[in-house]
């Protein structure tokens, strides 16, 4: 590992975080910029202005702006996202099994949905302008062409309604068993599934099949290697930067995406929350899940920006 | 294959090869083109035949057809290739897996990207042996690490530990030969594999070649467009051209006996008489003490460099990749404005920055680069090429400049038919030629051209120099010639400066730089040009005062 890998990745994290915090003042803005404030929503129509003035006194809302987003972005540091104005209640603590079970739900998409993709990224190249490499292409973009929620539809009318191999609705509670959690999930996950899959496997295929011109390639062919050992150990390490991208392009949508699927399997996770808390109008939980969800899609880039740049062996292994 | 038995030395006996490929011209429906007509060749065990002709000749095709590989969709259509006894061609894929990389190797014109970027020098050189199961790990490495020390690379114990990016251009070529060498194969194809170096760096490759076939009895078909290069090495040359045969026979009779016209103009090409003329009074160019650098300064890479231009005549910058020539260009076009120096045009100072020039100091300077395919829009029509820089300096549209484009065109000898092709259209020659037209369109006093035929074939290159000296006389431009072939700059120029890391260390006319005593550097230049003689290279390698950078 150089010095020079370092540099460039804590380059990255540096500029990840202050990207981070450019995104947590446009979400503290942008819920100023709107109509009313949290007294008001308190409160209702019905208040006087002196029970407002009141409320706004001890909730701090009469002090300038910029005080307010420092004292929240302290709140957020040290791990307190504020309270939810409908509950009540501590936002940290509600949002921690949401989230839980949100990672839950994309980890067991990404296990499935990645390895597939790449491998039927692989075959393609393997037969490529072939059938199979047709009739993965087509698959594949025909799964990405349909709405989420009509997948979503399509897969209940069949798995739940039909042939009730699935239950309907993926209601998950803490304490459930793994294998019971498990097809709890199994729905919702190929749905995900479907969607991610065509843009990483189109990926794969068309950074291999880049790399497939180059002279390198040719003299591990003259070298007798088959056709798919060229592919696998010529090809793939040279195409896997961009390769990565996708991934991680991918791997956030699978947590910040996933609001539609969510609300179609009714599965407790942070969309749900989400659009539970749009629709209250509560103000502080949209902040936190925007925050949060923004962290998480930062984050994924900057690990996909190291693992391109550890991947190329000119950084890796300077002269 | 009853015969072949009959003589027990022979290696590869190609019997009547018919190579073809379909093209898919726009707009036109695909067709069928014949890519080698019915050639025939015997190589015996131990072997080196030379095969020789310009681009589309087809020796790479003849080449990798002994491994029953053809490149981008090339089909093998008729005849016999029969290795060790038996026609591969009956083999099927199977077949051909199983005696590339064991029975032929396969050495590549560019082995800075014929190697993986992404793996170890040491993992790619053992793979083929491992993959054939003809040794453990172990012993494949140890035999690598001898043919390493063989190929004189350094650190032959831990040079296989480093990435291909780690490793010189001319080191990389010997390890690919070692690459080659390590399964023990019984043929390697040497395909152009010191073209790409440097004339300096090519000589030592050539000779570790030389010493691994002759030491290791592997036979060889060595692949290359340079006679001179191919005459050291081959024990017999096949001369090619167009897919089929000129001649074949023994390498003496072929540099000194040739048969045929076209083998006589390739023994022949590198000479055109051109004679100097003497400095005029006073030069129109001068660049005095130009220091120029990267990096905000920090990396220099030309120092003090002082040269003149005069009317009308040429000046020869040569030097290794690296010597800092396209530079000293980019500096005087201001594309990289100097830290310090001044460039003196007409007797007042250019500016530095090409931006704070006026359109009539970019007129009188243009150029031409090496890339000619490159250097064009691809989507213009060769009128609209040529065409642009008369709208732009000279305001003319319509008839006027239709008329000046069909002059320009019947001066670079292309005639006016060529006013609406496409660039894909023409050939390389004939693409540079355009290349030249739009140069002079501006009616410059300079052009300067960037290694301007080193991408071509030799006879096209020398058509290419003989057209710019036939121009020189009519419009009097002065060429400030950038290259690194000795031959082509005796062929053209009136004066030369040698450049090394960023220095001129030579500089003057053409005959006082090329006349003894030399200094170090600009001996090692002249005495590696490979000279049409056999046994050139061992008297060269013998000979010289300093060893190559190894670009």
């Amino acid at each position: 590992m150089s010095s020079s890998i370092v540099k460039l990745g804590a380059q990255r994290i540096a500029l990840g975080i202050m990207l981070l915090l450019a995104v947590s003042v446009l979400i503290f803005a942008g819920t100023q910029i709107l109509p009313g404030d949290v007294a008001q929503a308190i409160l209702g129509q019905s208040a006087t202005p002196e029970s407002l003035a009141n409320l706004r006194e001890q909730l701090g809302l009469n002090q300038p702006a910029y005080v307010r987003y420092f004292h929240w972005l302290g709140g957020v540091l040290a791990g307190d996202l504020g309270t939810s104005m409908t509950s009540g209640q501590g936002i940290s603590s509600a949002i921690k099994g949401r989230l839980w079970n949100t990672l839950f739900l994309a980890f067991w998409a990404a296990i499935v949905a990645i390895p597939l993709a790449i491998t039927l990224g692989l075959i393609a190249v393997r037969y490529r302008n072939g059938w199979v490499d047709k009739l993965i292409s087509g698959l594949a973009l025909a799964s990405t062409s349909f709405p989420e929620f009509f997948i979503g539809y399509v897969l209940v009318y069949f798995f739940a309604v039909k042939w009730q191999i699935f239950p309907g609705i993926s209601t998950v509670y803490d304490g459930m068993p793994f294998l019971e959690r498990m097809q709890a999930i199994a729905m919702p996950v190929t749905a995900l599934t479907l969607v991610v899959l065509a843009h990483m496997m189109r990926m794969t295929r068309a950074a291999i099949l880049n790399v497939m011109q180059s002279a390198y390639v040719e003299t591990a062919e003259l070298k007798g290697l088959s056709a798919f050992a060229v592919i696998r150990k010529h090809a793939f390490p040279n195409a896997i930067a961009p390769i990565i991208n996708v991934v991680m392009l991918n791997l956030a949508y699978l947590i910040v995406g996933v609001v539609v699927v969510e609300v179609i399997f009714v599965y407790p996770g942070m969309g749900q929350y989400l659009v539970d808390h749009v629709t209250k109008r509560d103000v502080p939980v949209v902040q936190a899940v925007g925050l949060i969800f923004a962290a998480v899609y930062i984050s994924l880039n900057i690990i996909a920006d190291i693992a391109a740049i550890v991947a190329n062996p000119r950084l890796r292994h300077p002269k | 294959m009853a015969d072949s038995k009959a003589k027990p030395g022979l290696l590869l006996d190609i019997r009547n090869l018919r190579i073809e490929a379909t093209v898919y011209p726009p707009g036109e429906p695909p067709k069928n083109i014949v890519l080698v007509h019915d050639v025939s060749l015997t190589l015996e065990k131990g072997k080196v035949l030379g095969l020789i002709g310009e681009s589309g000749a087809g020796k790479s095709t003849i080449g990798l057809s002994s491994m029953g590989y053809g490149r981008g969709g090339v089909r093998i259509t008729g005849g016999e290739v029969i290795l060790n006894g038996r026609d591969i061609m009956k083999g099927g894929k199977e077949g051909f897996r199983k005696l590339r990389g064991r029975e032929v190797c396969y050495v590549a014109q560019s082995a800075a990207a014929a190697f993986n970027p992404a793996h170890r020098l040491m993992d790619q050189v053992v793979e083929a042996t491992l993959l054939h199961g003809m040794a453990t790990r172990t012993e494949a490495e140890k035999r690598a690490v001898a043919l390493f020390k063989k190929l004189s690379l350094p650190n032959p114990e831990t040079i296989g530990e480093r990435f291909p990016h780690q490793v010189s251009g001319g080191q990389l070529q010997r390890v690919m030969t070692a690459m080659a060498l390590c399964s023990e194969p019984d043929l390697i194809v040497f395909d152009e594999p010191t073209t790409a170096l440097d004339v300096t760096t090519q000589i030592d490759v050539l000779a570790a070649i030389k010493d691994a076939i002759r030491d290791t009895g592997v036979a060889a078909l060595y692949i290359t467009h340079d006679l001179a290069v191919v005459a050291q090495v081959s024990d017999e040359i096949m001369v090619l051209r167009h897919g089929r045969l000129v001649e074949c026979g023994d390498t003496r009779q072929i540099i000194k006996e040739p048969r045929q016209d076209y083998t006589r103009a390739l023994v022949s090409v590198h000479e055109i008489e051109h004679a100097e003329e003497k400095p005029g009074a006073t030069p129109f160019l001068s660049v005095k003490n130009i220091t120029a650098a990267y990096g905000g300064g920090n990396v220099k890479v030309l120092r003090d460099i002082s040269v003149e231009i005069y009317p009308g005549q040429t000046l020869a910058v040569v030097g290794e990749s690296g010597s800092g020539k396209s530079t000293l260009a980019r500096a005087i076009t201001g594309l990289l404005p100097p830290v310090e120096g001044t460039v003196t045009f007409d007797g007042r100072p250019l500016a530095n920055r090409l931006a704070d020039r006026p359109k009539e100091d970019l007129r009188q300077l243009q150029m031409i680069y090496q890339m000619a395919d490159v250097a064009m829009n691809p989507r213009q029509t060769v009128g609209t090429i040529i065409g642009r820089p008369l709208t732009f300096y000279f305001g003319l549209r319509g008839a006027e400049r239709d008329n000046r484009v069909k002059e320009l065109l019947e001066e670079i000898e292309m005639g006016q038919g060529f006013i609406n092709r496409y660039p894909a259209e023409l050939s390389g020659g004939q693409k540079q030629r355009v290349c030249i037209a739009r140069a002079l369109a501006g009616k410059p006093k300079l052009i300067i051209c960037d290694e301007v035929t080193s991408a071509l074939d030799p006879l096209v290159a020398n058509g290419i120099l003989k057209l710019l000296l036939n121009l020189q006389q009519i419009e009097r431009v002065a060429y400030l010639f950038i290259t690194h072939d000795i031959a082509t700059v005796k062929s053209i120029a009136d004066s030369i400066a040698v450049m090394y890391r960023g220095e001129v260390v030579r500089y003057g006319s053409k005959s006082k730089v090329l006349t003894p005593p030399f200094d170090d550097y600009t001996d090692l230049l002249l005495s590696s040009v490979p000279a049409m003689e056999i046994g050139w290279l061992e008297q060269a390698i013998g000979g010289r005062k300093m060893a190559s950078a190894g670009h």
